[in-house]
This record gives structure tokens, sequence and C-alpha cells, in this order.
């Protein structure tokens, strides 16, 4: 096992373009699932039964079945009915969908929290229920969930990578595109496992620092 | 339709493929997580630096990563792995540490009072732990351990990228071979959810048996 300084600077410009698009699909990807998760959640509180049975199902099958699978059925099954879509985007709708579903439960969590009282007040009040919501409710909701979320955000950062299986060039593709053009392995596996590892870490350190921020609130 | 039958027959063996390899990568990780989680809460430093260096490294860098690098680095370090090897090898290491999080967390969530009446009974470290701590820490883990079986039944698709040819090979297999896309994939994710149900509904019914003998015990 030899380890080639030179190999590694060379290929580093390749991979830093890597990371890019990694990193680009991460937040589009998380800033997707922010949204379907408080969709999903809101859905699944809906007084309409079948509104809430079938989306509750929906999300339970999504999160019980593999990412790639639905990043190819994405990919493959939806141009044949006419929908044809740029990998990028098939990979960010794939990874917004999946965590949506995980993040659905963040959001229940978050509103379930939130004491009766207040629902009472915005009532007594009189409030509409739109005003309840986005005066009330989700402004006290959202901000301890904030660390579960980026928890979350971070396992999807790790995921990302199944997005060179639909020929997005992230920082998997490129770096096995690199190996096989010199057909060394060593270096650009590692690289891309040492970038994992730092980002990952560094996220963790955001992580700690968002608990300590938004973690623990009066209550 | 007639031809169908034998694409599905070529599904089923990738699904035998699928639960060969979720099971042995669960029983690695298994093993991995109690080592590591009871190394965590280990009395000696040597022991709680290597378990905290190996959760860390193999929860910070992501499963294809650690799969692509065990298939294609570890070679020219002089191991050669099959393919089932390195995907049984990559996926219980990953998915043992975080699981090992879990039987320390379990560990710790034994009340105090347990121990000390470990010690009022002269009980050993080992012998406490053996027959008073673990099996009530046990209970505990079940219901994350389903959710850690779950999350590596899903893994396991990816080691279709070092073809290995699972269920979601065989989907792509089948895909280039008839050209039909909602056929192959749909069929697949349904499987893979039938599996997670199968799981989940496994681990609930093995707490129900193990809460029987543990009446008044748990708080």
């Amino acid at each position: 096992m030899d380890w080639d300084w030179n190999f590694v600077w060379e290929i580093m410009p390749t991979l830093i373009q890597g990371v890019k698009i990694t990193i680009l699909a991460t937040i589009l990807g998380s800033i997707l699932a922010a949204i379907v998760g408080l969709g999903i959640a809101l859905a699944r509180r809906s007084e309409n039964r079948l509104v809430s049975r079938s989306v509750g199902w929906f999300a339970e099958f999504i999160r019980g079945t593999p990412l790639l699978v639905q990043l190819y059925f994405i990919f493959y099954v939806l141009p044949d009915i006419g929908i044809l879509l740029p990998p990028l985007v098939a990979g960010v709708i794939g990874l917004g969908l999946h965590y949506g579903t995980y993040t659905a439960e963040v959001y229940r969590a978050g509103i379930d929290n939130v004491p009766r009282g207040q629902w009472e007040a915005a009532k007594a009040c009189n409030l509409s229920g739109h005003h309840t919501w986005t005066h009330i409710i989700l402004p006290q909701a959202i901000p301890p969930m904030i660390p579960a979320l980026a928890n979350y955000f971070i396992a999807m950062f790790k995921e990302t990578p199944l997005l060179s299986a639909i020929t997005v060039l992230e920082l998997m593709n490129q770096a096995k595109s690199v190996a096989n053009t010199y057909y060394r392995y060593i270096e650009p596996m590692t690289l891309v496992g040492a970038f994992f590892l730092v980002i990952s870490l560094g996220s963790v350190v955001l992580l700690r620092w968002l608990e300590h921020r938004y973690g623990r609130i009066e209550r | 339709m007639t031809q169908w039958s034998g694409y599905l027959g070529l599904i089923l063996q990738g699904a035998l493929v699928t639960i060969e390899l979720t099971l042995m990568g669960s029983v690695l990780a298994l093993i991995m997580a109690f080592l590591a989680g009871m190394g965590r809460v280990s009395r000696f430093f040597i022991f709680r630096a290597l378990a905290t260096i190996y959760i860390e490294f193999f929860r910070g860098t992501s499963i294809f990563v650690q799969l692509f690098w065990a298939y294609f680095v570890l070679p020219f370090a002089g191991l050669s792995l099959t393919p089932l090897q390195a995907g049984v090898l990559a996926l219980g290491l990953n998915v043992g540490a975080y699981a090992a999080e879990v039987v320390r967390g379990a560990i710790l969530s034994v009340g105090r009072e347990q121990y000390e009446a470990c010690t009022a009974l002269n009980l050993g470290r080992w012998q406490g732990m053996r027959h008073v701590i673990l099996p009530q820490a046990l209970l505990v883990m079940l219901p994350t351990f389903g959710n850690n079986a779950i999350e590596l039944l899903k893994a396991t698709s990816v080691v279709s990228l070092i073809s290995l040819a699972d269920l979601t090979f065989q989907a792509q297999v089948v895909r280039s071979q008839t050209g039909s896309t909602l056929m192959p994939f749909l069929s697949v994710l349904i499987i893979y959810f039938a599996l997670a149900l199968i799981i989940s509904w496994g681990v609930r019914s093995l707490e129900r048996r193990m809460a029987r003998g543990l009446d008044g015990v748990r708080v």
C-alpha cells in the first residue's frame, strides 16, 4: 500500500468540485425535507381520516424502503410517464422526500409538545385556524426541534453518495471516475472518507452549538 | 405476462441475498455494538478510547465510503474480500457503531439503585453486569435495535453498487433486459417494505416475550 502525495494534489481540484455538488444537494435536500416533513405532519393531523391515514401509510412506506431504490424509481420510472428530470433534481427530490418522512416525526413531536393552553388561548383570542398555526403554534414548536432536524440533515449528507448511482457528479462519483482513469483507488477513496469525516464532525460541533442555543427553552 | 414470472424468480433470488446480508450484517452489528457499547462504559481508559474512536469513525464517514473502501482499497493492502464479505463487514461495522450508542445509553439508563444492589450483594462488576444490569438494559435497547435492523436492511441496497446480486441489483437487471421500469422497481420496493414490516413485527413480539419476566422491575 503506497500513498502518493503528488497524486493527491493532482486529483484534489476534481474532488473539491464533487464536494460542492454534494453540499449543494444536501442543502437543497434539507430545504425540501423541511417543507415535506411539515406537510406530512400537518396532513397527518387532518380531520379528514382518508387524508391522514393515506399520508401516514405513504410516509411509513417511504421510511421502510431504501433511498437507492427510490432514487432509481424517480430517475427511471418517471420519464416513462413523461416527467424527465435532470439527475441532480431527481436526487434532491429523492433525498427531500425520504428525509421528509423522518422530519415529519420531529415536527409531530414538536407540535405535540406545545401546551394545550396555547391552543385554547388562541381560540379565546378568536384567531382563525391559519393564524393559530402561523402566529402561535409553529413559532413555539419549531425552535426546540432545530437540533433534531439538523441531526437528520447530517444523516442526509452521509447518504448523498447514493446520487452517484443516478449519474450525479458528486464527491463519490468524481472519486470513482478519477480512480477508474488512473486505476488508483487508495487515494481517492480514502480522501472521500476524510472529506466526509471532517465535514460531519464539523457539523456535529455546529449541532452541539444549535442544541445549546435552541435545545433548552424555558417551559 | 408469462415472461414476467421468470423475472419474478430473479427478483426473489435477489430477495434471498438481501435477507442473507441483513441477517449476517445484524449478527456482526450486534457483536460490535456490545463490544463497543460496553467499552464506552469501561473503567479502563484504553477501552473507552478505542470504542470512542471506532464509533466516531464509523458514524462520521458514510456507509458507502466504507463499503467502497472495503471493496476497492483493502485489496491493495493484501486483503481481498468477496462482495458479500465486504458488504457484511461494512454494514455490520457501520450499524454496529450506531447500535453501540444504544447499548451505552441503555446501560446508563438502568437506575443507580440497581448498581448499589449489586454492590450490596457482593457481585463482581462482570457478574452484576451479566445478571442484573444487562437483562434490564436489553429491554430498553430492543425497540431501537429494531429500527437499526431496518436501517441495515435499507442500507443493504448499496451493495448492488459493488456488483452483489441483491434485490436492487436484480431490479436493475430486469430493467435493462425488459425495458420496463415500473414493474421491477415497484415490486422491489414492496418486498423491502414487507421485510421491514416483518422486522418491526418480530422485534415487537420479542419485546413482549422479554418483558414478561420483568413485571414490577421496570419503571
